[in-house]
């Protein structure tokens, strides 16, 4: 699974622009899909399975897309410009380095700061891609850029610039090739501009009109030192979430969870994060509404270059998914 | 040459006529829920060419052009009825009214202006103490919305009432290459729009939605896209040029739009990235048939795009604008030029449009 991870964290993927991420996964899920499409937004659904006496029809969301930039202008020595593309902070960007869809890389710098304390504006941040002029400059406004980080393997935990959402990309691959056939009609959604505000995810659970709507994302932790104040740590199992500022998991949806969880042994948490949502919003209000929930992985540095989860709670999340689809669901 | 001059024919005209049509556009006020005005303007032009025509709920105008090519593409253009403007909250007597912003405007640039008030489109004026009376302090801040009135006189009370609402009383001007107005944006758009419901492209069908309430968050737009299920969506709308000098003479590297240099294509704003098979369409038309253009400097903004491309099971959505000068304040300069371009660039696309473009993957 470290490989799969590990293949699909290094692909560029930028929202909008998540091409290369979905070839990655179609090639992974292709001889285990009933049916496989891409949508008019980009998303790659399959499904797997058919809806049969008490079954429901069940999607299930990951991302495919990641945070980056995007170039909105080259100036006359070949420095490009460049606005975010979703919650990218400036923190984390100074000395940055940045991979484009073509394989160009990039080198983020600053103009000069009066305060050397005091925090680069955007508007203050270039890309060097080693140009002169705009004339030898190989990327133009409009082109987009992902974080460029290696991936790392520590033993239990991994680091990554894409583990947000890429390490559920993999969790789902895995649960769709090991999920026997059975009632379910499960569609696997790997969805696009998530971190733009659920795009994808909207456009997905209007088209395949589901019973139930479960979404694989990270969430942040409070094991850091002086840390945010919440319960969910690394490397204890896959949080359930009850809420985030999106979405009020409904709670048929996290007893189901929990259920599964403990009678298949599952260690697991209860997550409640104050900020952020994940594609489970966009379907919980989708048509005349859904069941909603989210299995989170938890998640160290979120939206930096260098996420980290642990790979336990990756696996245990895979065991979950795997069991939620498998056993029946009443109500 | 002939491909290319069998696109060029096809292109709507924009003469005195269609000018003389802007200036009605401009010059009528049709604030943000309150669009009846710009409405009937469109209804009278529309009707004798709509195949079918609905206002629907939301006081979106949807027409319909067929085609006779079988199992044509549904090609949806939106373009917005609605500007920015002023609702009357409170009558404080004597003719003055306390009142609010509809959308987005600078309450700096309000001081002075003129406006049009209600149905009846009383006249009035945003005022403010005059400098006899203001102090050097005074000067240096600015004028809250708390601290100013539409003043319509005594005898405009009986016509106005809370709630109406008013807009900038700016008239239309021609000038030279420049057009001169309120509301351009996105008034540019809905003339557009007229132009291609009378001249529709032959090879699609025509889904025309003069929408409401975008300059409120894209209302209109959501529901027009939900009843017209189109297969494909292009957006005609204004984004503020920003082309002014810049005075320490460095590289203006923060904003990219200019007049004169073409419409400008999105690529991504807050509320949309536009579909990449639509980007390259508008470009390979544009150096196909030698139409300037420019790319609209990506960031923030929205357009009715931001809703539409989201319904549904998604929409391949793009969106074009003509630029202008000074956006969301009481005039707006625009080139005719870019216009005329804008419908070219727009009405060509169109044209090339086929399905082989949506067997690639987006």
């Amino acid at each position: 699974m470290k490989s799969l991870i590990k293949k699909l964290v290094e692909t560029v993927g930028p929202s909008g622009y998540e091409l290369k991420v979905r070839e990655v996964v179609r090639t992974e899920v292709e001889s285990f899909a009933d049916e496989i499409r891409v949508d008019a937004m980009g998303n790659l659904i399959v499904r797997k399975g058919e809806k049969k006496g008490k079954g429901k029809r069940i999607m299930l969301s990951a991302h495919m897309d990641e945070i980056g930039i995007m170039v909105t202008h080259v100036d006359k020595n070949g420095f490009a410009r460049f606005t975010t593309i979703g919650g990218v902070h400036p923190r984390t960007l100074y000395g940055s380095r940045v991979r484009f869809l073509d394989g160009t890389i990039g080198v983020i710098g600053g103009e000069r700061q009066d305060n050397s304390g005091s925090l680069y504006k955007m508007e203050q941040l270039f890309i060097d891609v080693g140009a002169d002029s705009p004339e030898d400059c190989p990327v133009k406004t409009g082109d987009v850029a992902a974080f460029e980080r290696p991936f790392e393997d520590l033993g239990n935990r991994l680091i990554s610039k894409a583990m947000d959402d890429r390490v559920c990309v993999a969790i789902l691959i895995e649960a769709l090739k090991q999920m026997q056939d059975n009632d379910h009609e499960v569609y696997f959604v790997f969805s696009t501009q998530e971190e733009v505000g659920l795009r994808g995810a909207t456009a997905a659970a209007y088209s395949i009109d589901p019973d139930l709507g479960i979404s694989v994302d990270v969430t942040l932790t409070g094991d850091t030192p002086r840390g945010v104040t919440m319960d969910v740590v690394l490397g204890k199992g896959p949080a359930v979430k009850v809420r985030d500022s999106g979405m009020l998991a409904d709670p048929r949806v996290i007893d189901l969870m929990v259920r599964t969880a403990k009678a298949k042994d599952i260690p697991h948490q209860m997550e409640i994060l104050l900020g952020g949502s994940t594609d489970a919003k966009a379907m919980q209000i989708s048509r005349a509404g859904m069941p909603a929930g989210c299995v989170s992985v938890p998640c160290r540095y979120v939206h930096s270059p260098s996420e980290m989860v642990d790979i336990r709670d990756v696996e245990n999340a895979v065991k979950l998914i795997k069991a939620i689809v498998s056993g029946p669901i009443d109500f | 040459m002939n491909q290319k001059n069998k696109f060029r024919e096809q292109i709507p005209q924009i003469s005195e006529e269609q000018i003389t049509l802007l200036e009605r556009l401009s010059n009528a006020v049709s604030v943000s829920g309150d669009e009846g005005a710009v409405r009937k303007i469109v209804l009278e032009e529309v009707k004798p060419f709509a195949d079918s025509l609905e206002i629907d709920a939301m006081g979106n105008v949807l027409v319909t052009r067929k085609t006779d090519v079988e199992n044509p593409l549904r090609v949806m253009v939106a373009a917005h009825m609605d500007e920015v403007g002023f609702m009357l909250v409170n009558d404080d007597g004597d003719g003055l009214y306390r009142f609010e912003i509809v959308g987005g405007i600078d309450e700096r640039q309000l001081v002075g202006k003129s406006v049009l008030v209600g149905s009846d489109l009383v006249p009035g004026v945003i005022g403010a103490k005059p400098i006899h009376f203001t102090n050097a302090d005074e000067l240096k801040s600015k004028i809250g919305l708390d601290s100013l009135r539409i003043d319509i006189g005594p005898g405009g009370s009986k016509k106005v009432k809370v709630g109406d609402r008013a807009g900038f009383a700016t008239k239309f001007k021609q000038v030279g290459p420049s057009l001169m107005g309120k509301a351009l944006d996105d008034r540019l758009g809905v003339a557009t729009l007229i132009e291609f419901v009378k001249n529709p492209p032959k090879n699609v069908e025509l889904l025309a939605a003069f929408t409401v309430q975008e300059e409120l968050g894209l209302r209109g737009a959501r529901t027009a896209a939900y009843r017209l299920k189109p297969d494909v969506a292009f957006v005609i709308d204004s984004t503020p040029a920003m082309d002014l000098p810049v005075w320490d003479e460095e590289e203006n590297v923060r904003y990219n739009v200019h007049t004169d240099a073409g419409p400008a294509i999105y690529m991504m704003d807050a509320a949309t990235l536009s579909d990449p098979r639509l980007i390259r369409l508008l470009v390979e038309t544009g150096d196909l048939l030698e139409i300037p253009y420019q790319f609209r400097q990506p960031g923030r903004g929205g357009t009715d795009a931001g809703a539409i491309h989201k319904q549904h099971g998604g929409i391949p959505t793009v969106s074009i604008s003509i630029p202008g000068r000074y956006a969301h304040s009481a005039v707006m300069v625009a080139r005719l030029d870019d216009w005329k371009n804008g419908v070219a660039l727009v009405h060509a696309a169109i044209q090339r449009l086929n399905r082989d473009l949506f067997t690639q993957e987006r």
